[in-house]
C-alpha cells in the first residue's frame, strides 16, 4: 500500500506537552502544576445561559461567522476593553476557539515560502499551522535578558524580503511576559516599513497584572489594517472546554477566513455563542475577581521560588510563571521527567513550546493556593535533595 | 488594601499573615496593622468557623422566624431588637423590608426547645404582634461555602 500520509505532517514533530502527558497518565497519583486552563469554573450565569439554549431548543447552525448579537457584544468588548474599533459584520468572526483562528488566518494570509516570524517560547501551534499553510516558519528566539519580550533588533534582523507575517503572542505562554505600550510602540515603525502583517493572539488580554491593562497592536495608528486580533472565551472566561474564540481584522482577510471557516466548520458550536453573549455582557466582575486570585498565587509563586534559590522572572501577564533550573546541570525535559518520577509532581519543561525554552520549566499557578503549597514543597524537597 | 484584605479573611479566616501579604505585595506589618485597625473599628468583628453540624453527634435545629412588631416611640427598632438579640440562643436577627421586621435565626438543641423559646420568651413580648416560624430542614450553602461541596479537579494533568 502506498504512504497514507502527506510529508507535510510527518515533517511536524509530536507536541512535547503530548509527549509529558504520555508519561503523567500512566501516573494516576501524581499531582500537577502543568495545565494551561482556568481552575475556575465558568460563572454560573454563563453555564445556565448555555442551559436556557439548550432547553429553548436551539441545536441550529448560527451563521458562519457566527451569531450575530455574539459578534456585536464581541465589538462592544473590545471597545470597552481595550479601545479597539471593529465592525461586527464586516471585521468580525467567531471561530472554535482561538486556535482555529491561529490557523485559518495563516492559511488564508501566505503562500509557500512566504515566511512567518515566531517568537518562542511560545504557544505549540503556531510553528505546525504555518507548516501545513506552507510557509516558511522562521523562530525569534526570545531571552530572559529581555523578560522574554520581543524586541526592535530581534524583529530587524529576522526580517528578509520573504517575510509576510510576525506572530505576536502576548500576554505569552509560557513564559508570562507582556508587551506594553512603550514596547509595542518601538516595533510598529519596523511592521509598517517591511509591509508585515501581524497575528496578534491575544487570548490572555485579561490576564495582566501590572499597573497598566493590555494592549493591543492594533490600535496603534497604521495597525488596524494589517492585523488580525485574535482572542477568545477560554482564558478570561474559564471557558476552555466550551471552543469559543474570535478574530478581527481587515474586511478583506476576514472575508476569506469566514469562507475557509464555512468549508472546513461551518460554524462554531451554537450553545457556546448564546453563553458567550452572557459572558460578554455580565461577567466584568467576575473577571476581575479571577484576575485578583491569579495575581495573588502569581506573587505567591515567585516568592517561594526565589526562596528556594531558583531564579525568576517576574511575570506579568497569563497564570505562568518560568523559573530557571540552568543551574542543576540538567536539560528541562530531564528535570521534569526525574520530578515527575521522584516527587509526582508534573511540570512542563520549557522546551516543549520551543528550543530557546531549555534550561526553564512553566509552573502554572490555576492552581488553589492550597494545590500550590504541596506542588512548592515537592519541588523544595527535590531540589535540595538535588544540592545536597 | 483594606477590601482585598477583607476579602482574602472572608474566604479563609486562618490564613496566614505572612501569606497574605506576599500575595497582596505588601509587607507582614502593613498587613497585621491593617488588621488590628480593623478589629478596633469592628470592621473585623470576628473569625467564627463554618461548621457543618449535620456531620457531628451534636443535635442542632435552626428555625428562621418571621417577628411583626410594633416600633416604640423615640427608639424605633432597635431596641426590641436588642432585647431579642440578647438571647444566647439567637444567633442572627436582621431587620427586614417588605411584609414583617425582624428575621431572627436561632439555633435549639431540639424542636422543643426551639418552641419554648418562641412561645415563651419571643411571642410573649410587649412589641411583638405576631411569629412565624419555619425549621430549616438542610443547609446546602452557607456564608458562600457549599457544604458538600465536590472539589475534585478533572482537568487533564497536563495541557499546553
Amino acid at each position: 500500500m502506498r504512504n497514507a500520509l502527506s510529508n507535510k505532517i510527518l515533517s511536524i514533530e509530536p507536541s512535547g506537552i503530548r509527549k509529558f502527558f504520555d508519561v503523567v497518565s500512566e501516573m494516576p497519583d501524581a499531582i500537577s502544576l502543568g495545565v494551561g486552563e482556568p481552575d475556575f469554573d465558568t460563572p454560573w450565569n454563563v453555564r445556565e445561559e448555555g442551559i436556557y439554549a439548550l432547553e429553548k431548543g436551539r441545536t441550529f447552525y448560527t451563521s458562519n461567522a457566527g451569531l450575530k448579537e455574539l459578534r456585536i457584544e464581541i465589538c462592544n468588548y473590545l471597545k470597552r476593553r481595550y479601545n479597539l474599533e471593529y465592525d461586527p459584520i464586516d471585521e468580525t468572526m467567531v471561530t472554535v476557539g482561538g486556535s482555529e483562528a491561529i490557523d485559518v488566518a495563516l492559511r488564508c494570509m501566505v503562500d509557500p515560502g512566504d515566511e512567518v516570524l515566531i517568537p518562542q517560547p511560545s504557544y505549540v501551534s503556531y510553528l505546525p499551522c504555518a507548516v501545513m499553510a506552507d510557509a516558511k516558519p522562521v523562530i525569534i528566539n526570545l531571552k530572559e535578558e529581555n523578560g522574554f519580550k520581543l524586541t526592535p533588533e530581534e524583529l530587524e534582523e529576522n526580517i528578509t524580503n520573504k517575510t509576510k507575517i510576525l506572530v505576536l503572542p502576548f500576554p505569552n505562554n509560557p513564559t508570562g511576559a507582556i508587551m506594553n505600550r512603550d514596547e509595542l510602540a518601538k516595533l510598529v515603525p519596523i511592521i509598517i516599513k517591511h509591509d508585515l502583517f501581524v497575528l496578534s493572539d491575544e487570548i490572555y488580554s485579561e490576564l495582566t497584572y501590572g499597573e497598566e491593562r493590555h494592549v493591543s497592536i492594533a490600535e496603534f495608528p497604521g495597525m488596524k489594517e494589517r492585523t488580525i486580533v485574535i482572542n477568545g472565551f477560554s482564558k478570561a472566561f474559564a471557558m476552555t472546554g466550551w471552543r469559543l474564540g474570535y478574530a478581527c481584522g481587515p474586511k478583506a482577510i476576514i472575508k476569506q477566513m469566514i469562507k475557509l471557516h464555512q468549508f472546513a466548520i461551518m460554524c462554531a458550536p451554537t450553545n457556546s455563542q448564546f453563553a458567550a453573549v452572557e459572558a460578554l455582557k455580565n461577567c466584568d466582575e467576575d473577571v476581575n475577581k479571577m484576575v485578583e486570585a491569579y495575581n495573588q498565587r502569581r506573587r505567591y509563586l515567585v516568592n517561594a521560588f526565589r526562596e528556594m534559590g531558583l531564579e525568576c522572572f517576574e511575570p506579568f501577564g497569563a497564570f505562568y510563571i518560568f523559573p530557571s533550573i540552568k543551574k542543576f546541570g540538567m536539560t528541562s525535559d530531564e528535570f521534569a521527567t526525574k520530578l515527575l518520577k521522584e516527587k509526582k509532581l508534573a511540570v512542563v519543561p520549557g522546551t516543549a513550546f520551543g528550543d530557546c525554552g531549555e534550561g526553564f520549566l512553566r509552573i502554572s499557578y490555576a492552581y488553589s493556593i492550597d494545590k500550590l503549597k504541596e506542588g512548592l514543597s515537592r519541588i523544595k524537597e527535590f531540589i535540595t535533595e538535588l544540592e545536597s | 488594601m483594606r477590601d482585598k484584605i477583607l476579602n482574602m479573611l472572608e474566604k479563609n479566616g486562618r490564613i496566614d499573615i505572612h501569606d497574605m501579604a506576599i500575595m497582596l505585595g505588601l509587607t507582614d506589618v502593613e498587613v497585621a496593622n491593617e488588621i488590628a485597625a480593623m478589629e478596633k473599628e469592628h470592621v473585623i468583628c470576628g473569625y467564627n468557623t463554618l461548621i457543618n453540624w449535620d456531620k457531628t453527634d451534636d443535635e442542632k435545629v435552626t428555625a428562621l422566624i418571621e417577628v411583626k412588631v410594633t416600633p416604640q416611640r423615640g427608639l424605633g427598632f432597635d431596641s426590641i431588637a436588642e432585647r431579642i438579640y440578647n438571647y444566647e440562643e439567637v444567633t442572627s436577627v436582621y431587620l427586614m423590608s417588605g411584609g414583617f421586621d425582624f428575621t431572627v435565626i436561632i439555633e435549639g438543641k431540639s424542636m422543643k426547645s426551639v418552641a419554648n423559646f418562641v412561645h415563651a420568651k419571643l411571642a410573649p413580648m410587649e412589641s411583638v404582634l405576631s411569629t412565624s416560624t419555619h425549621f430549616v430542614l438542610k443547609k446546602y450553602k452557607d456564608y458562600g461555602t457549599v457544604f458538600e461541596a465536590d472539589n475534585k479537579d478533572e482537568r487533564m494533568l497536563v495541557t499546553p
